[in-house]
């Protein structure tokens, strides 16, 4: 419908009288081969960027971490899997699984429903509405490492905002160390991750439950269901596209998390708050074992693409194929 | 009526306005520390200033450290955007308008980058870069991020593109228009609201970036706003009027940007998100 260069549909000025069939061939053969030409052409500069930038890092990585390797010359020192039994043995590199695992789990639990609940909260007509979302949504185009300091100073122990404003209203107890100290640092981070992330969540929830239809609620309240029953009966399901896609960026975006640590934390207290990317880092850049770093990259990506496809393969399968049937509806 | 409704609304105001507050309230704090001494915001942490102190603020417009840093966000957040753009309008149009062989397996090679976080590849490409020769030059970043900011653009250009009428790329052809031609003089100016929107999310995602410039960029000549941020704090850790009072200025340009552009930004994410 969309491609009008197809070759056969093609009316050049040479398409009068018609050739002879051999001939006829030929020249559709080559007019396809043109065609084809034509088409890749306008994709060289995306390959080129993209092939150079983002594969070849990415396969360079692969071949780094089966040696071990300071990152200057080329690597020779072929160490076979060693880096990769080492990595299954750190104990630094174990946290971090676990305290992404964690960081994954809280989201999913907490932040995104409490997400979810704001967004159904201003999708009614309510006054403010327009600010309130414009506020939620702020801290998200804020950059991750200016969040971080800002952060930072706030949790100062007893200095920053948070212990003066419990003191002042009798709660000395609850304040503390925050990023300093081991025992409440994931959860002073999970609440500036939650502070910075999730009016964005709750803007892809808005857009979702905007393109819900009111006829669908109005006829289920016609029905007789409350509240409760209309949400969890028409509205969940409808939006359960957009939570998926939401519940997608939430993992991926713990799994790669490196500016707000490393700007509030860089990691610490002793590895507590230490993430893979802030490992790799740690190795890769400061103790210059960029064989055992590249395995971390590599974990990553592993990690990344096995929660992946077996996220597409289970979770977004319904979303795709509506996706790939207009695709192919579209195509040709 | 009208206070039946509001009874029944009133919980659910309480609870807006306190998570409102808990979102304003650092950012205020922080305008409100930079109008005080150091000294002061120790006595008087909370309240509005005694004095308002405005030299923390002008001190560092003053410098041009601090104009250097916007200088260079600015100039690497367009030439991001420019070469993410142009290269990526191209790959759409070829995915949009043409069938042609390996099409599906191309795309779905792109949507794949959607998928793996920067982070994977950092080191490596930090390697290649050393290698290049792009060390402490703005093109270690801006190429870089135009790179990983492939998928997302061509993904919604893509789906924009397929939307234009079929019959005014026939007509287009029967008057002669190149595949080219058209995709310069009828399809990029059709397309421009969402060239604003893929632009919108480059410049963003290149104005926030920490990662790939503090690889790249060992000497302060290139820094962007985040490095200088880290670096400010690291520098006046004791003075914390003065850095909150740099936060603030650190913040001003992404807000305006936001409220400036508020309706393409959440607009491309959305769609990013959902058509991703």
């Amino acid at each position: 419908m969309t491609s009008t260069y197809l070759p056969d549909k093609r009316s050049g000025p040479d398409a009068g009288a018609p050739p002879p069939p051999a001939e006829a061939a030929r020249g559709r053969g080559r007019r396809r081969t043109r065609h084809w030409l034509t088409a890749v052409a306008f994709q060289v500069p995306a390959l080129m960027l993209f092939g150079v930038l983002v594969l070849l890092p990415m396969l360079f990585a692969l071949y780094a971490s089966f040696f071990r390797w300071g990152g200057f010359g080329m690597p020779e020192d072929y160490t076979g899997l060693d880096n990769f039994t080492r990595l299954l043995d750190d104990p630094v590199f174990l946290g971090d699984l676990w305290r992404c695992l964690v960081l994954v789990v809280f989201s999913l639990v907490v932040q995104l429903p409490f997400a979810l609940a704001l967004a159904v909260a201003l999708n009614q007509r309510i006054r403010g509405r327009a600010v309130y979302r414009m506020l939620f949504f702020a801290p998200y185009i804020l950059s991750e490492a200016i969040t971080g300091v800002l952060f930072a100073m706030i949790f100062a122990p007893d200095q920053g905002l948070a212990d003066h404003v419990l003191g002042a209203v009798g709660l000395d107890g609850l304040g503390g160390e925050w990023f300093a100290d081991p025992s409440t640092v994931m959860a002073t981070l999970f609440l500036v991750m939650t502070w910075k992330y999730f009016g964005f969540h709750m803007m892809l929830y808005l857009a979702g439950l905007q393109s819900i239809p009111a006829e669908l609620t109005e006829a289920a309240l016609i029905d007789g269901a409350g509240p409760w029953q209309r949400f969890r009966h028409v509205t969940l399901p409808l939006l359960a596209p957009t939570l998926r896609i939401s519940v997608f960026l939430s993992v991926i975006g713990s799994v790669q998390l490196f500016d707000l640590v490393w700007v509030t934390t860089a990691g610490g207290p002793d590895h507590h708050s230490e993430t893979m990317a802030v490992t790799m880092f740690q190795y890769g850049f400061k103790r210059y074992q960029v064989g055992y770093a590249s395995a971390i990259s590599v974990a990553m990506f592993a990690i990344s693409l096995v929660f992946a496809l077996a996220y597409q393969r289970f979770v977004l399968r319904r979303d795709l194929e509506g996706a790939t049937t207009t695709l192919r509806g579209g195509g040709s | 009526m009208s206070d039946r409704k509001t009874g029944r609304t009133l919980p659910l105001h309480l609870v807006l306005v306190a998570v409102g507050a808990a979102m304003a309230v650092p950012l205020v704090y922080a305008v409100l520390s930079g109008f005080k001494s150091t000294d002061e915001l120790s006595r008087n942490p909370i309240g509005l200033p005694d004095s308002w102190l405005t030299s923390n603020y002008t001190d560092i417009l003053r410098t041009g450290a601090f104009w250097q840093l916007v200088g260079s966000s600015t100039l690497i957040a367009i030439g991001t955007t420019v070469v993410v753009v142009a290269v990526s309008a191209l790959a759409a149009f070829s995915f949009a308008r043409f069938a042609f062989r390996g099409r599906e397996a191309l795309f779905t090679l792109f949507t794949m980058g959607l998928m793996f976080p920067f982070a994977v590849a950092a080191l490596p490409l930090f390697l290649l870069l050393r290698q290049l020769g792009l060390l402490d030059n703005p093109l270690g970043v801006i190429l870089p991020q135009a790179a990983f900011g492939l998928p997302m653009t061509i993904v919604i250009l893509r789906g924009f593109f397929r939307e234009i009428p079929a019959e005014l790329e026939e007509a287009a052809t029967l008057d002669g228009c190149g595949p080219l031609g058209f995709f310069w003089r009828i399809l990029l100016p059709m397309a421009r609201p969402a060239l604003g929107t893929v632009s919108v999310l480059a410049v963003v995602g290149s104005w926030n970036n920490f990662f790939l410039p503090l690889l790249v960029f060992t000497d302060s000549t290139w820094w962007t706003i985040p490095i200088g941020v880290q670096q400010f704090q690291g520098q006046y850790s004791a003075e914390y009027a003065r850095v909150f009072a740099y936060l603030v200025l650190a913040m001003v340009p992404a807000l305006a940007f936001y409220s400036v552009a508020e309706r393409q930004l959440v607009g491309g994410l959305t769609a990013g998100a959902t058509k991703g």
